[in-house]
């Protein structure tokens, strides 16, 4: 059954697009182009494969299930809303490792444990990087839909729990490998979920976009390792590539939010994500009308607004757009700052005020607009909390310490767009809310940011 | 195909992955990351290759499983991906339409 020249060719190319797709999503102007090329390289080695000779049984279950599997990613990839866009890349990452996984199982039950040494240490890795992709995933999901507490969880004891789970989870993937039995690699199946949850679980809010690309990577090194048993080249091209690059962009994602990679996924084991509870949030704030904001804003030299998650969940993007052109015709200065993890994931922000057609120029990048804050007026924070915290500077017990984060307390007056007091995704209070120079308009952004635009028009 | 040299490919694939992406502006991690995951999609022929050779019931089962879950990664992957980019295409026009 071995697989005809011309198709082994024509998957050299399939791994050609890959490359190129990567690349061209590397570029704001190719990106598009990018997932095109993609997603037709995708669909030529999909197709070859049915007519390369393969023998291929139980073609009525592959064509349904491919047929039901494309409905449920299209259907739910067209519906998602883009603020929750980042669980839904979970999600399809961690169906894709538990693909992987599965599919090592079932060429291990195929092959009766019969195969080479190196075969069998290439399906036990699968089972194991591809079951911890799928739960870890899973449980970003839970976490970024808020289903469950977006702050670190800390068992009891976790860190030796985990320590145990992972020695089970070596010891079982040798024993694996050197006795081939069928329950083994089910019970190794079963400790690589667990280990993948307690994986998860200590990690808190704010770096959760990091292990979603760490898992994708994973995931991209569980495919490879199934293409090594299949002995499929083209798999094992595309997931080393995925593993690769994907760790590169978890490297580079973890230092836009300056955190060594190793305390983001192991900072909640040292404790230090507890993230104390801190002075009571009964202090006093100084909060203000929309009228009073309208003023602040309306006779301003220069504004800088820093947009949130907070805006997106509430769909203001269109309406601080609005209040962005006011203000400019108005001959103010106003530029939007765009914290590299503002939003949920490195980007996001941009998708969604892309999608509020707020004009590309506008947006600068935290580098960029840090010297600017001395210099400014007025800072509306709308619906953004941790990236303004300032200690991130200062408090070295806080979660985000370290993170570089928008300097909006070195401007003249700081107005925060709040729903409520409550802390942002780290789960940490922000010292900024209680500063003279700040004033607080609580409320439902989208309705606060229409009233004080009505309020701003009849200035 | 033997295994050194998957493993050669292995490597040099390893090298060509860090380098495409080396450049990426942070602007760009995000539908980076859903690009390269609607990628490794491409592990739907893996299940594919499995379902089509298995001859126990539950190596059908499992096996029709791989393969519903590598199509909704694969192409759930890429619609999300060009969802994303979608809105990074310039479109003034529909700007001025908003405006209005």
């Amino acid at each position: 059954m071995s697989t005809p020249t011309w198709a082994q060719l024509t998957n050299l190319g399939v791994a050609v697009l890959f490359i190129l797709s990567l690349k061209a999503l590397s570029s704001p102007k190719t990106a598009r182009l990018g997932t095109l090329v993609g997603a037709v390289g995708a669909l030529v080695a999909t197709v070859i494969l049915f007519f390369s000779g393969i023998e291929l049984n139980n073609l009525i279950v592959i064509l349904v299930m491919i047929a039901i599997g494309s409905a449920i990613g299209a259907i739910s990839a067209r519906r998602v809303k883009m603020t929750a866009m980042p669980q839904m890349v979970a999600l399809f990452n961690g169906v894709g490792g538990g693909a992987a996984g599965l599919i090592a199982v079932v060429e291990f039950l195929h092959l009766d444990g019969e195969g080479s040494l190196l075969f069998l240490i290439f399906t036990v890795a699968t089972v194991v990087i591809g079951s911890v992709a799928f739960s870890g995933s899973i449980v970003t999901y839970l976490k970024l839909q808020e289903i469950m507490t977006t702050r670190p969880v800390v068992i009891p004891a976790g860190k030796w729990v985990t320590i145990l789970v992972a020695v089970a989870t070596v010891v079982l993937a040798v024993w694996g490998v050197i006795d081939p039995q069928f329950w083994i690699i089910i019970v190794l199946m079963l400790v690589s979920l667990v280990f993948g949850i307690l994986f998860v679980l200590p990690v808190g809010g704010a770096d959760v976009p990091i292990v979603i690309s760490l898992l994708n990577a994973f995931t991209g090194l569980a495919v490879a390792a199934s293409g090594y048993v299949l002995g499929n080249v083209l798999l094992l091209i595309a997931g080393t590539l995925v593993g690769a690059s994907g760790t590169l962009l978890t490297m580079m994602m973890a230092k836009a939010m300056g955190r060594p990679l190793t305390s983001t996924l192991f900072g909640a084991f040292s404790g230090t994500t507890a993230g104390s509870a801190g002075p009571g949030s009964d202090r006093p704030v100084r909060s203000s009308s929309p009228q009073d904001v309208a003023i602040m804003l309306g006779y301003a030299g220069k504004v800088i607004l820093v947009p949130g998650y907070g805006l997106a969940v509430a769909q203001a993007q269109s309406t601080l757009r609005e209040l962005a052109d006011l203000l400019a015709e108005r001959g103010i200065d106003v530029d939007y700052a765009i914290h590299p993890v503002a939003g949920r994931m490195p980007g996001h922000m941009n998708v969604l005020l892309a999608e509020a057609n707020v004009p590309y120029e506008q947006l600068k990048e935290m580098d960029e607009i840090n010297p600017e804050f001395p210099s400014t007026d007025v800072v509306l924070v709308v619906g953004a909390n941790d990236v303004v915290n300032p200690a991130a500077r200062s408090d070295e017990s806080a979660p985000i310490y370290g993170m570089p984060i928008l300097d909006v307390d070195h401007a003249g007056q700081v107005v925060f767009l709040k729903r409520s007091m409550r802390p942002g995704f780290a789960g940490i209070e922000n010292e900024l809310l209680f500063d003279p120079k700040t004033t607080l308009l609580f409320g439902d952004a989208k309705e606060s940011l229409t009233k004080v635009v009505a309020s701003l028009k009849s200035l | 195909m033997d295994g050194v040299a998957l493993l050669t490919i292995f490597i040099l694939s390893i090298f060509v992955g860090f380098e495409v992406v080396s450049k990426v502006s942070a602007v760009l991690h995000t539908p980076l990351m859903s690009g390269a995951n609607a990628i490794h999609g491409i592990v739907l022929i893996g299940g594919i290759i499995v379902t089509g050779s298995a001859e126990t019931p539950l190596e059908l089962i499992l096996g029709a499983l791989a393969v519903l879950l590598g199509a909704i990664n694969l192409v759930g992957g890429f619609v999300v991906t060009d969802r994303m980019l979608e809105m990074f295409k310039p479109k003034k026009a529909a700007a001025k339409e908003g405006d209005a």
